[in-house]
């Protein structure tokens, strides 16, 4: 497959009339605006790249007068920092994002989780939101948005996990089905999207489906802002068109060094330099929330490894046994192995039990743990071992 | 440690009494009191008529809801991968000189708090740090040092 | 309804059944652990995962609801190693001392790990990586977190059936545990004693704690005269233990049976329920009399039961402002720990330092409530030792006995001798049927106006009761109740409870008499009675119980002839100066967490 390069592109910074997208959103039906979101292509820009219009379609269906759009701004997954520099830079654009959603939806109340880290954003967002109400308030429109706040904890940012802690209890993942669509916050139909996500659609009204689609590949349209870190000269924000390779990425932002690239964070894929060539950034190779991490060939794999493990050991929420015992056994067994107070052969029994915690675990956080695991002991075997 | 005394109440009636209240209130105490004492949870789970073991397991549960005694000043250095392989150590080890402490300690001045915590989302400017609410980013042993004396009057 | 197939089997169910149910329909065993047929579905232990053709993962068969066409395969290759994993995961946080433990055989992890991880562990053991502690401090049971699986029965236990949350999840990620109020020791919480979560928990982690040893020694003691009471729930339950289905009377074999293990005398609870009912509806009377005729309001109305020491300790803790309601009868057992080292030291000419009371309860607050330091008028410690259900099932057991093959017998004599208005008080509604059968007698010398003395109203499932009984020729004594319309209440299980005492104490319900039972059921229902308890074992057991009363003689508690002599020989009257010193006690304000 012939790949489109790496292009950087300026949406969702672009500053825009904010009123003339609602007004133009505000004039569409419900219908139109989800056509629009479908017609883009538009996946969810948190990680997990469920089709965004097809969310709204659904919370749309629901006949409840009440439903609500959250926003998830628990930006949580190692190594993602751009839902910060959006909400920092353009928080009315989420803010009409919401709107937008919920007019497509029916939903006149929206929420904000914002992870607790972000607590120092909050009185310019305040100031920002005020003159949000403000202005939605002079044309007449019914709609508000509430902050909630995180308080350190990362599995918040799964979406039923993040209706919990809404609701005042702990995060823990809830059974699925139902589904937010369904069943989300406070036992109503909620969809529930990222800021990037939100921002983006913003955009496509204003620019119309067909300019966003023309961004992208097949399986991963339009464009998305990378978290760029770890051992590059130019770490930061950037907006880049989907459908790069790694190699072409690592072109642009390695240090000439770069012995592989963590694409996803923690719940992400290690792509070891041989593969750079091969594999394509996006939900045809390896998709991400944003999260892209270079690591130099000063760097310890095993040590990369054990950060990861050691932090998914502490954020499980605990509840499930796969990924609660399942994390703990993965972290102290590489420890073993490391020292070699476990055989090397015990590595593959610690790879069935990544296999195991991706089919069982009750939420994406266990069902994640397994990728970083696996592809990094897969591809650095003798950096674990040695 | 610090007094209750009508706080909850008056936080009761700023955020509500439901259970969806909680997390609010919770945080608010945090932030004015860095922590949380058992009497604020059972005046809290009085207040919203939840048991105070859920309240104490809903607020064991987040990181930032401290029910250790913690000092004026948290101290929150992020050991994730990124700051952890530009540097974290240096940082903790010049914090824990300075402070006199060990990670996971308070300042006997009740002063300082100093913990580690995960990614906060500063990769691309680590190492970094909260204190409280404020990120502190690009840290070298040196300016973390110059941070900490800000807050130490 | 919605067809799906399982393990290529087609079945029909409706809209809503979970793929656990449906397989069950089909007779396909799906193993569970954190599931429980009292509780919300959680989803949590994992051990029910099946494969759902054309799923990306594989499905919680518990949580997951039926959908049309699913094709679901309970025993594939993908499943059997998830699970094998799972139990394996489970034992390394385990501390799998089987031999050494309470639970032994009798333990949900151990039978899943017979059937998935013999031979040589796959995984590194974490037990020494957490710092396991053990709760000794309640009187009544024993909390050993090493025995956790987190599967978090108790903690629903405690908020759905109990609305206690004495116990509730804390922390996160590894260190995730059911924990008190910031780990405090359970006897220093709002915790009722009740069991609830001892008799759902599916290991060793919460257990009732036992004096089976204490008790044998006291049998074996010639020194010692040990006297053994039983609840009336017992007689209903204790067979499940050994082997008979749930809902048979074992009450004769298992009286010869404590006959067989050594206890000196073989006496009955049901006597001092009996009892209880004179006390109880007197004082109520003399409330109802104080409060509407003389408009006195020293005393308070509605009178609450005192019978349940969970309900007791509850209503402690969450609403010490209606402790005036409650009754001040001690519980059956303690009347019974009062007399015995009293009223029956002094017939059977025996030193009271020399008696051990034993009882054999379905509860596990009873242990505690043998504890209180109000617990001792005797001079004594009333009741020296209380064991469940499961203990004296487990004692049978030990002494070799062929419960199935025993004669059954009579219970010996002096606080022996019940009617069938003691037994129904291990039903929920039972006191309150008791003691209206009784009161409604005394104040109008005609029997309650229900066919065979069933006071139906107040019988049944439902979590709260409500009946109205309209009182109507009076004698010349109570003519101030004629016409009276006395409305009662019955609620069982805790958070049914709580339902009652927020509407009295909001003044939102007006009620004159409340029975409240801390368990599901009442004490048929116990914390103490046998593993497992469930909504149609719980029925099976009121049957019998009601069965059992119907099977009586005597069926009112002031018919019982050890009554009127216990009234002549030493108490002289109901409510009178020596009942206020063995048969009354007082209750204390607890803290709110």
């Amino acid at each position: 497959m012939k790949n489109k390069g790496l292009t950087k592109v300026d949406l969702i910074f672009e500053s825009i009339d904010i009123m003339k997208v609602m007004k133009k959103a505000f004039e569409m039906t419900s219908d139109e605006i989800i056509q629009q979101i479908l017609e883009s292509g538009l996946k969810g820009r948190g990680g997990a790249g469920f089709p965004t219009g097809l969310k709204w379609k659904y919370t749309a269906a629901e006949k409840d007068p009440e439903k609500y759009i959250v926003c998830n701004a628990d930006e949580g997954e190692p190594g993602t920092f751009k839902d910060r520099e959006i909400l920092d830079k353009v928080a009315s654009k989420v803010y009409a994002g919401m709107t937008i959603a919920g007019k497509a939806m029916g939903a006149r109340k929206g929420f904000i989780y914002l992870r607790g880290e972000y607590r120092f954003l909050l009185p310019q967002l305040f100031v920002e939101l005020h003159k949000f109400h403000k202005l939605i308030n002079e044309i007449g429109y019914d709609f508000s948005i509430e902050y909630r706040m995180g308080s350190g904890a990362y599995i918040c940012g799964e979406e039923s996990a993040l209706f919990e802690s809404i609701e005042g209890f702990r995060g823990e993942p809830r059974n699925k089905p139902p589904y937010p669509t369904v069943s989300g916050l406070f036992s109503k139909p909620t969809s529930i999207n990222n800021v990037e996500t939100l921002v983006t659609a913003v955009m496509i009204i204003e620019k119309g489906a067909n300019e966003y689609f023309k961004l992208g590949t097949k399986d991963s349209r339009g464009s998305k802002v990378f978290s760029i870190s770890g051992d590059t000269p130019i770490p930061g924000i950037f907006e880049l068109e989907l459908g790069m390779t790694v190699q072409e990425f690592v072109n642009e932002f390695g240090d000439g060094d770069t012995k592989a690239v963590q694409v996803g964070g923690a719940s992400g894929f290690c792509v070891p330099r041989k593969k750079f060539g091969e594999t394509i950034i996006g939900f045809e190779g390896v998709p991400t929330g944003g999260s892209m991490k270079l690591f130099n060939s000063s760097r310890s794999m095993y040590n990369l490894l054990h950060n990861y493990l050691d932090f998914f050991a502490e954020e499980s929420c605990g509840q499930c046994t796969p990924c609660r015992v399942g994390c703990q056994q993965l972290l102290k067994g590489v420890e073993k192995v490391k020292k070699g107070e476990a055989k090397s052969t015990y590595l593959n029994e610690l790879v069935k039990l990544a296999d195991t915690m991706k089919v069982a675990s009750k939420c994406g956080l266990g069902q994640s743990v397994g990728n970083a695991f696996k592809s990094i002991v897969e591809n650095f075997r003798e950096e674990i071992i040695y | 440690m610090y007094q209750t005394g009508n706080m909850v109440k008056e936080l009761a009636e700023k955020h509500g009494r439901k259970r969806e209240s909680l997390m609010p209130i919770l945080q608010e105490i945090v932030r004015k009191h860095n922590y949380l004492t058992d009497d604020v949870m059972v005046a809290v789970a009085t207040e919203l008529d939840i048991s105070a073991a859920e309240v104490y397991g809903t607020a064991s549960f987040y990181t930032f809801l401290d029910t250790q005694e913690r000092g004026k000043n948290v101290i929150r250095v992020c050991k994730t991968i990124t700051c952890s392989m530009k540097g974290k150590n240096d940082i903790v080890s010049t914090l824990e000189d300075i402070l006199k402490i060990k990670v996971g300690e308070t300042t006997p001045d009740k002063m300082f708090t100093l913990l580690e915590t995960n990614c906060i989302g500063w990769c691309h400017k680590a190492p970094a740090i909260l204190i409280n609410d404020m990120p502190y980013t690009d840290l070298t042993p040196e300016t973390v040092i110059d941070v900490v004396k800000g807050y130490m009057r | 309804m919605v067809t799906l197939k399982i393990n290529e089997q087609e079945v029909k169910v409706a809209e809503g059944t979970t793929v656990l149910e449906a397989a069950k329909k089909l007779g396909v065993i799906i193993p569970t652990l954190c599931n429980h047929p009292d509780l919300c579905v959680a989803g949590n232990c994992r051990v029910c995962v099946v494969e759902q053709t054309g799923a990306r993962t594989l499905i919680a068969a518990c949580a997951m609801p039926v959908s049309e066409g699913m094709d679901i395969h309970t025993n594939s290759l993908k499943v059997r190693n998830a699970r094998k994993h799972i139990v394996e995961l489970l034992l390394s946080e385990h501390r799998a001392d089987c031999t050494k433990c309470y639970k032994n055989q009798k333990c949900e992890l151990q039978t899943l790990a017979n059937e998935y991880s013999f031979g040589e562990h796959i995984f590194l053991d974490l037990v020494e990586d957490h710092s396991y502690s053990i709760d000794r401090s309640s009187p009544a049971f024993i909390k050993d977190d090493s025995k956790c699986i987190r599967c978090q029965r108790c903690v629903r236990t405690c908020s759905q059936l109990q609305h206690v949350s004495a116990i509730a999840v804390a922390n996160k990620g590894a260190h995730m545990k059911i924990s008190s109020f910031h780990d405090r020791p359970m006897s220093h919480v709002v915790c009722t004693n009740c069991g609830q979560c001892v008799n759902r928990c599916p290991t060793g982690a919460l257990t009732e704690k036992t004096y089976i040893d204490q008790v044998w020694d006291a049998i074996y003691d010639p020194e010692k005269h040990v006297v053994v009471q039983t609840a009336p729930a017992v007689r209903v339950a204790l067979g499940e233990d050994l082997g008979y289905d749930p809902g048979e009377r074992v009450t004769g074999k298992m009286v010869t049976a404590l006959r067989q293990l050594g206890f000196d005398s073989v006496l009955d609870t049901d006597f001092t329920a009996d009892l209880t009912i004179i006390e109880e509806g007197t004082e109520l009377l003399t409330r109802l009399k104080k409060v509407l005729v003389e408009n006195d309001h020293s005393m308070a109305l509605p009178m609450f039961t005192s019978c349940s020491p969970g309900w007791i300790k509850f209503i402690e803790h969450k609403y010490p402002q209606m402790l005036p309601n409650l009754s001040t009868c001690k519980s059956p057992q303690q009347m019974f720990g009062a007399l015995a080292k009293t009223f029956y030291a002094q017939k059977r000419k025996l030193d009271p330092s020399k008696i051990v009371s034993v009882s054999i309860m379905p509860c596990t607050a009873k242990k505690y409530e043998a504890d209180r330091p109000e617990m001792r008028s005797s001079g004594y410690k009333d009741i020296d030792f209380v064991l469940t259900t499961r203990e004296l099932a487990v004692m049978i057991k030990q002494a070799g006995i062929d419960f199935r093959s025993l004669e059954p017998d009579n219970y010996d004599s002096i606080m022996g001798t019940s009617t069938g208005a003691g037994v129904i008080f291990g039903a929920t509604g039972g006191v309150m049927e008791a003691a209206l059968r009784t009161a409604y007698e005394l104040v109008t010398g005609k029997p309650v106006p229900f066919k065979n003395l069933n006071i139906m109203p107040v019988r049944g499932m439902e979590g709260v009761k409500e009946a109205t009984i309209k009182i109507e020729g009076t004698t010349e004594e109570w003519r101030f109740l004629e016409g009276a319309e006395l409305k009662v209440a019955i609620a069982h299980g805790l958070v049914n409870a709580n339902k009652i005492a927020k509407a009295v104490s909001t003044g939102k319900a007006q009620y004159h008499f409340i029975e409240i039972m801390a368990c599901p059921g009442g004490c048929l229902g116990g914390g103490g009675q046998p593993i497992p308890t469930n909504a149609a074992i719980r029925q099976k057991r009121m049957e019998a119980i009601y069965s059992e009363d119907m099977h009586m003689d005597l069926r009112k508690s002031h018919e019982n002839p050890e009554i009127i002599a216990i009234y002549n020989e030493f108490l002289e009257k109901p409510n009178g100066h020596k009942s206020h010193e063995l048969l009354h006690t007082h209750y204390i304000e607890r803290e709110s967490y």
